[in-house]
């Protein structure tokens, strides 16, 4: 993460969708504190525009904002954001849908956030199929603490702890959450920006636990560690390794190893764990 | 032999660390990054495969999913045995917490760095704050405050002659101001391998803590009802601590008799305080600071002296006390907040406490004064202000009034309105 921010107002082009952003309210400008070529500015952006496009009551939809670089987010993000602590952000969510059901929080996770310290919130947020959405940004690193060693990382990358490429086997977050139990599922990445913002929109109106990631670059942390310096070589990167899932169904794991599948893996109703409890209790009135 | 990378110059703390790390032989480092500990893992995650290395140690070296994971990842190894070691800060020990007790309560004797960090909320920060590693002062393990780049490396080559002491048994947790030292360069010297080892206790088959062992097979850590041993073996973690001060000291001696350097007798380090009228006590690089304001003080004729609180857990009661009987004008130093406590310092309470028990130190004057959180500056000027105040106790039999001072405690370099709030980045906010 860097704070190359544009300096004075003269230099800011007006972004469209920037006017939707809390920075944009408060200052009059967007900003943001991503590093060039992020693909984080992207994603916020599609979400901005996702949320004018579908005309969003703001207080309804609070984005809960874990820890990584995208903790900087609420910045360019439209609605109400909250951060929490690192991996928490699905207990946390519970606990906002328990208390008032009006609201569909959406959960923003990084890689070593969602998969790595905040796991188990993951596996049981599905489980009980929470009315929520959890984005993942996938960098395949932990950017904002410098290049370590992430559960995404591919095997044999240079990261800050492991110079000598010692890695290990990483977790496919798909993979997880359908086993958990999560409803509707979808893997995106950058290059991909119109579909992730389609997916978006049908996990906003889809009830239960969505999930969606999208693999994004860090020319910052991965890109330098590992020959994609720039960008665009990152960007290409997770291009060139993304397969639609509909061609993925005829080839073999071994052709699909270190490969992205993306798309909609999963889209089905389950009852939520709070129609569960208003079933229950219709029971009990009977 | 291979000769090694670096042996003395220029130093990061955190580097200062994680080399410490290798030359006291650790078997077992598990790590989960956080700011600002990071780059004593990364450093370690570079060493452990560096060739001065890897053809006289084998180190194990699991990059964990959470510091919770790290810190049982570290019991694990230490009950089969190994020497262990990792570094967190902040959120991450607050996260590890559980695990903390348990190394104490199973009497486990990891050496665990602290790069301090201010504690979430409101708003996240990341600078040298002690109120993370102050969050276990009374978890039993051992705590010690680190003013300086050489000291880091030194105390934590002491520190497993101290943990695995059968005596003691132990974890130690060496606490250094985040970024302050983490992230600067100061010179370090390195000790050889061998005259380390010489000095670093011997790894042997007797080892205490050998739990998980084939060939004495038992079981730990089961239910223990009231009527049971629970409290006798909860006394014997307090009394390891006490039995843990002359072994410090000791440690302390044989490591200033071996190398030639040493910080006071381990428990504290006295500045000029032979013919001090007025004390600071202090402890991290605040501490060795107020060194400087002795000096400046006494150039404008205060006689004052400066006490660096080393060790805080065991509380060094006697060497303590023996300064404040001597000098009974004392400013107590702090860059923690214990919220609702007498003070508002958890160290002005405890010494006030130990005050109380002596009938010679009874009457001394204890002046609190806390400062410098979430990495706030504190300046040579607040520090030779908190002299002045002493003097001014000393002269007129009563604490002065400040505008900083409520409930009794000074709060050191507090935003009170007369201080204009310099807005960083003036440029960029320009007419907003
Ligand atoms: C309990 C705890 N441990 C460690 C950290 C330090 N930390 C902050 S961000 C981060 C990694 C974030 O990685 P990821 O979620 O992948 O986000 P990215 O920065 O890559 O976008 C870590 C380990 C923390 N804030 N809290
Ligand atoms: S994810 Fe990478 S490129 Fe993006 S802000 Fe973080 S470090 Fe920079
Ligand atoms: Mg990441």
């Amino acid at each position: 993460m860097s704070y190359s921010a544009p300096r004075g107002k003269e230099n800011i082009t007006p972004h469209p969708y920037g006017t939707n952003t809390q920075m944009h309210k408060l200052m009059g400008f967007p900003f943001t504190m991503f590093c060039k070529g992020c693909g984080y500015g992207s994603i916020a952006q599609a979400i901005c525009r996702v949320f004018k496009e579908e005309n969003l009551q703001e207080e309804l939809f609070p984005f809960i904002v874990n820890i990584g670089c995208y903790s900087s987010m609420p910045t360019v993000l439209p609605g109400k954001t909250f951060m929490t602590l690192h991996g928490r952000g699905i207990a946390v969510a519970t606990g906002v849908k328990m208390a008032n059901p009006k609201l569909k929080p959406i959960s923003i996770h990084g890689d070593g956030d969602l998969l790595s310290i905040g796991t188990n919130h993951f596996l049981h947020g599905a489980r009980r199929n929470v009315d929520m959405i959890v984005i993942l940004l996938n960098n395949n690193i932990y950017g904002m603490t410098g290049g370590q060693l992430a559960p995404t990382t591919p095997m044999g990358s240079k990261t800050s702890t492991t110079p000598y490429r010692y890695g290990e086997e990483p977790i496919d977050a798909v993979e997880l959450a359908k086993v958990s139990g999560a409803t509707y599922i979808a893997r995106w990445n950058t290059s991909t920006i119109r579909d992730f913002m389609k997916s978006f929109k049908k996990a906003l109106h889809h009830k239960g636990f969505s999930f969606i990631e999208i693999v994004s670059q860090c020319p910052t942390q991965f890109g330098h560690k590992n020959n994609l310096p720039k960008a665009l070589d990152g960007f290409n990167f997770i291009k060139n390794n993304s397969i639609r899932i509909n061609k993925a169904k005829d080839m073999s794991p071994e052709e699909l190893k270190g490969k992205y599948i993306i798309g909609e893996h999963l889209d089905i109703d389950r009852p939520t764990l709070w129609d569960r409890k208003s079933q229950i209790i219709e029971k009990l009135k009977d | 032999m291979v000769k090694p990378k670096f042996m003395e110059g220029p130093l990061k703390g955190n580097f200062a660390s994680a080399y410490a790390a290798m030359d006291a032989d650790v078997d077992v480092i598990t790590a989960y990054p956080i700011t600002p500990q990071t780059t004593v893992v990364e450093k370690l995650s570079e060493l452990v495969g560096e060739e001065e290395f890897i053809n006289r140690q084998n180190v194990e070296y699991v990059r964990m999913e959470s510091e919770h994971s790290v810190g049982a990842g570290l019991v694990g190894a230490s009950y089969a045995g190994a020497r262990t070691f990792t570094a967190t800060a902040g959120q991450g020990l607050l996260y590890m917490t559980e695990m903390v007790h348990w190394m104490t309560g199973a009497r486990l004797p990891p050496v665990v760095a602290i790069q301090t960090r201010g504690i979430t909320g409101p708003g996240w920060n990341i600078w040298a704050d002690y109120g993370d590693i102050l969050s276990l002062r009374d978890s039993g393990i051992m705590i010690q405050f680190i003013a300086s780049h050489q000291e880091i490396y030194d105390s934590i080559i002491q520190g497993f002659n101290i943990t695995e002491h059968p005596d003691v048994m132990l974890p130690l947790f060496p606490a250094y101001g985040g970024f302050v030292l983490s992230h600067t360069a100061k010179p370090v010297k390195r000790i050889p391998w061998e005259e380390a080892q010489k000095f670093v206790r011997p790894k042997t088959q007797e080892w205490p803590h050998v739990w998980v062992d084939g060939e004495r097979p038992i079981m730990s850590n089961a239910l223990i009802m009231p009527q049971s041993f629970y409290t006798e073996f909860r006394i014997k973690i307090h009394e390891a601590q006490m039995k843990a001060l002359p072994i410090i000291k000791d440690t302390m001696a044989e490591f200033e008799k071996s190398f030639g350097r040493g910080y006071g007798n381990g428990l504290v380090v006295p500045y000029k305080c032979d013919d001090a009228e007025v004390l600071l006590i202090g402890y991290g690089g605040n501490a060795l600071q107020a060194e400087d304001a002795v000096d400046k003080a006494r150039e404008q004729g205060y006689k004052a002296g400066a006490l660096r609180l080393r060790t805080y857990r065991p509380f060094p009661k006697e060497d303590l006390l023996y300064y404040i009987k001597k000098i009974p004008y004392v400013a107590v130093m702090e860059r923690a907040l214990a919220f609702g406590s007498p003070t508002g310092g958890a160290i002005s309470t405890d010494i006030m406490a130990i005050c109380q028990r002596d009938p010679k130190a009874r009457n001394a004057n204890i002046v609190p004064f806390i400062g410098g959180l979430g990495g706030r500056d504190v300046f040579l000027d607040e520090q030779i202000d908190q002299i002045k105040i002493l003097y001014e106790l000393k002269e007129k039999g009563e604490v002065p009034d400040r505008k900083y001072k409520m409930w009794d405690t000074f709060w050191t370099g507090l935003i009170t309105g007369d201080k204009k709030v310099e807005v960083e980045n003036q440029e960029y906010f320009g007419d907003i």
